[in-house]
């Protein structure tokens, strides 16, 4: 609590913790690289730099807020020392801008652009280091990278995955996997959170809009895209609309136009893996075998899994993902038509995720040698081809999802957002009591973006215990109170992103808790007014269950040699 | 290396310096000292096991000269470059010793792992520039010739008989 005196006007400041959080709060736009409220304070970009009254300079973000502090954010000083340190860390910079990924997204050109800077003193780095494009969802271009230590924070400290760290020493110094390996060679689970805070273009999403645009020119190939619920409540942001807003029918509209022959929702595979998942649970919980059940429709849990904890193997569901089982399906419904017509079904899915992509190149996911999913592109890339195309988003008119595979539940929509699974699973469970809006006092407890969330229901005499979990330094937390006994769940949702898939590393940057929490909202809101309510009730995938997967269960299920 | 004995020889020295994230770069210093570097293996296994990434732990090791990730030769020659060393001549006591174990531009152990040779800062002992450090034992005054000296001793297996 205090008072201080910021370009001569008093502020009061009550918990923040730091000066450039009430800087920001009153209103000006301290810039920053690395500084993020949900990661540890780092000082290392320097561009938040102040002057306080005695002519002293430093950085806001790694200072508290003192009763009776005088600070200027614009002096003469400040200015020659910013545009000084952004100048210098564009001379470590490789500057071919135009043929960058993230051009007119980048936080260090719209820095550069912001303070002027228009002629950079120092000459260029000759040497060029490798770029590492060995993983599914990610590029590294270290020849873009700024050393804010954002990536190495947030995989450390958010996703306690540690793939990434700061190595060799002054100007040697690199941000790298262990012993100089590339990342699909570490324990790099895809999840991308690293390129949501990479300020440069020195981690992007990998670019698969090509493969899409190929197929799309196909004319021997049947394009089938399916739109995951997540990227209906973000793509808009790309298009100066609000996070959270809706957009699923201009989304559907914009497919249409690139080519694609039907488009699809991923909350109906949502709606199967409800049901198919919530079966497997019924029957462990009444064998005891392999509980806690974890969820496996997150590939960046899945692989955390594999690499931290080999031994829970047996406890993750063998249920396929929401968009593996819709390339299975949608892959069989089409086989006889494709070979009568000499036809090929291209399964292409829009996704929040980067993780998606390595998920759907994953050896085990295909059929008698069909891909589940053949090409994965991120809510970025699909934004982009709709601007390549010059479609005018925001006033496309709404059009409708083909049928069949575009009937979803609310259920499969919320899927997506932390707590969905389960609340879908749960609904699922107690189907005898209706869901009714009224008393919803058990899904409650599991909306929202505490860290760990549990509960517990009575089903058959038993209390099941479950358990809801985001971010995977959480999940590992709460992997270890499990194992040294402290805990006890039957069933445990895991999501790798903060708050889930609406976080996703494929999803628009910046990604923050104000943005989390409104494509929450949007999902809900969808969920509120759908026409279906819980996952049983729809049809098409009760028929689909009845008559195409009777006998094929195998095509929804995992197989691990 | 037996992955087991690896194992069991890391266990040996955590359990020495305790198993604290604080301690880690006692371990790694005990680490080397039975391998005389740090091997890829124990790293991983260490991280693992004291539940620090395996990146972190590869910043730590790069971060400081003294460790070393590459295997180093049964004897390691030091050959001091402080500024009292170097303006007595110390370049051309490497180039002589890089010509006799045949090292081109870059390696710093002889392919059959006997001799390490490096160039270190000062090692406090200018007055006898310029020195060269042997296994720990300083040689003063040196020359190209008196060091070839040293290395062919230490080829024939007599090095250190005389001492």
């Amino acid at each position: 609590m205090g008072t201080m005196t910021i370009d001569n006007k008093k502020v009061e400041f009550t918990d923040e913790k730091n000066v450039l959080e009430v800087i920001r709060k009153m209103g000006i736009d301290l810039p920053t690289f690395c500084y993020y409220s949900e990661l540890s304070i780092y000082g290392a970009c320097r561009m938040c730099i102040v002057e306080d009254d005695r002519g002293k300079i430093f950085a806001s973000c790694s200072q508290l807020p003192k009763d009776g502090m005088k600070i200027y954010t614009q002096t003469p000083k400040v200015r020659k020392y910013r545009k000084n340190i952004l100048e210098l860390l564009l001379s470590n910079h490789d500057r071919d801008c135009t043929s960058c990924n993230i051009t007119g997204r980048c936080d260090l050109q719209r820095l550069a652009r912001r303070f002027g800077i228009e002629n950079i003193r120092f000459g260029e780095l000759d040497e060029k280091l490798p770029i590492d494009d060995s993983s599914h969802g990610l590029v590294r271009n270290p020849n873009k990278c700024i050393y804010c230590g954002d990536c190495v924070r947030v995989c450390e400290e958010v996703q306690g995955v540690g793939a990434l760290s700061f190595t060799h020493r002054g100007s040697d110094l690199k941000i790298s996997p262990a012993f100089n390996k590339t990342i699909s060679e570490v324990n790099c689970v895809d999840c991308g959170q690293c390129r949501i805070v990479c300020p440069t273009g020195a981690i992007t999403v990998k670019d698969d809009r090509e493969a899409f645009w190929e197929a799309i020119w196909d004319p021997n190939k049947r394009v089938v895209a399916q739109i995951a619920p997540a990227v209906r409540v973000a793509l808009g942001e790309r298009f100066g609309m609000k996070a959270g807003e809706v957009t699923m029918g201009k989304i559907v509209a914009a497919l249409r136009m690139l080519g694609v022959d039907e488009v699809y929702d991923t909350a109906f595979a949502a709606d199967m893996t409800v049901i198919e998942e919530s079966q497997e649970f019924i029957e462990r919980l009444s064998s005891g075998e392999n509980l806690p059940l974890f969820t496996s429709c997150c590939p960046g849990w899945v692989k955390f899994a594999e690499y931290k904890y080999p031994e829970l193997k047996d406890n993750i569901s063998s249920c396929k993902s929401p968009q593996q089982m819709f390339g299975a399906v949608v892959k069989e419904y089409y086989k006889e038509k494709d070979s009568e017509g000499g036809k090929e079904t291209i399964m292409v899915s829009i996704m929040p995720c980067t993780a998606k992509k390595a998920e759907a190149a994953r050896e085990e996911m295909e059929v008698d040698g069909v891909r589940d999913v053949d090409i994965v592109i991120t809510t970025n890339e699909l934004a982009r081809m709709i601007k390549e195309l010059g479609i005018v988003f925001e006033e496309l008119e709404d059009e409708a999802l083909d049928m069949p595979f575009g009937l979803a539940s609310g259920t499969g929509i919320i899927f997506v957002a932390t707590g969905g699974v389960t609340e879908a699973v749960v609904t699922r469970l107690l189907k005898d009591k209706p869901r009714n809006d009224e008393k919803p006092v058990l899904f409650k407890d599991v909306r929202g973006l505490d860290n760990i969330k549990e509960a517990s229901f009575q089903v058959d005499d038993r209390e099941v215990r479950i358990a809801i979990v985001h971010g995977l330094k959480n999940a590992d937390n709460l992997i270890k109170m499990i194992k040294s006994g402290q805990k006890h769940y039957d069933f445990i949702e895991v999501m790798a992103c903060p708050g889930g898939c609406v976080s996703g590393g494929g999803q628009p940057s910046p990604t923050n808790v104000e943005h989390r929490r409104e494509r929450a909202k949007g999902l809900y809101k969808i969920d509120k007014t759908s026409f279906i309510k819980s996952s049983e009730r729809n049809p098409v995938v009760s028929n689909l269950f009845e008559d195409m997967l009777k006998d094929k269960k195998h095509l929804i299920h995992v197989h691990k040699n | 290396m037996q992955a087991s004995e690896m194992m069991a020889r890391v266990d040996a020295i955590v359990e020495e310096h305790g198993n604290q994230q604080s301690s880690i770069i006692s371990i790694l210093q005990g680490i080397q000292k039975e391998y005389r570097y740090l091997p890829e293996e124990a790293l991983n296994y260490l991280a693992e096991k004291m539940d620090i990434s395996a990146s972190k732990i590869y910043g730590i090791a790069t971060f400081y000269e003294n460790f070393s990730l590459e295997p180093k030769g049964k004897h390691i020659i030091k050959i001091c470059d402080g500024t009292a060393c170097h303006i007595r001549k110390s370049q051309p006591i490497l180039d002589a010793l890089r010509k006799e174990l045949n090292l081109p531009e870059g390696r710093i152990t002889t392919d059959d792992l006997l001799i390490t040779v490096e160039m270190v800062s000062c090692l406090g002992a200018c007055s006898l520039a310029p020195v060269v450090n042997v296994d720990g034992v300083v040689y003063a005054k040196m020359t190209p010739n008196k060091t070839q000296e040293l290395v062919r001793k230490i080829k024939e297996g007599t090095f250190g008989e005389d001492d």
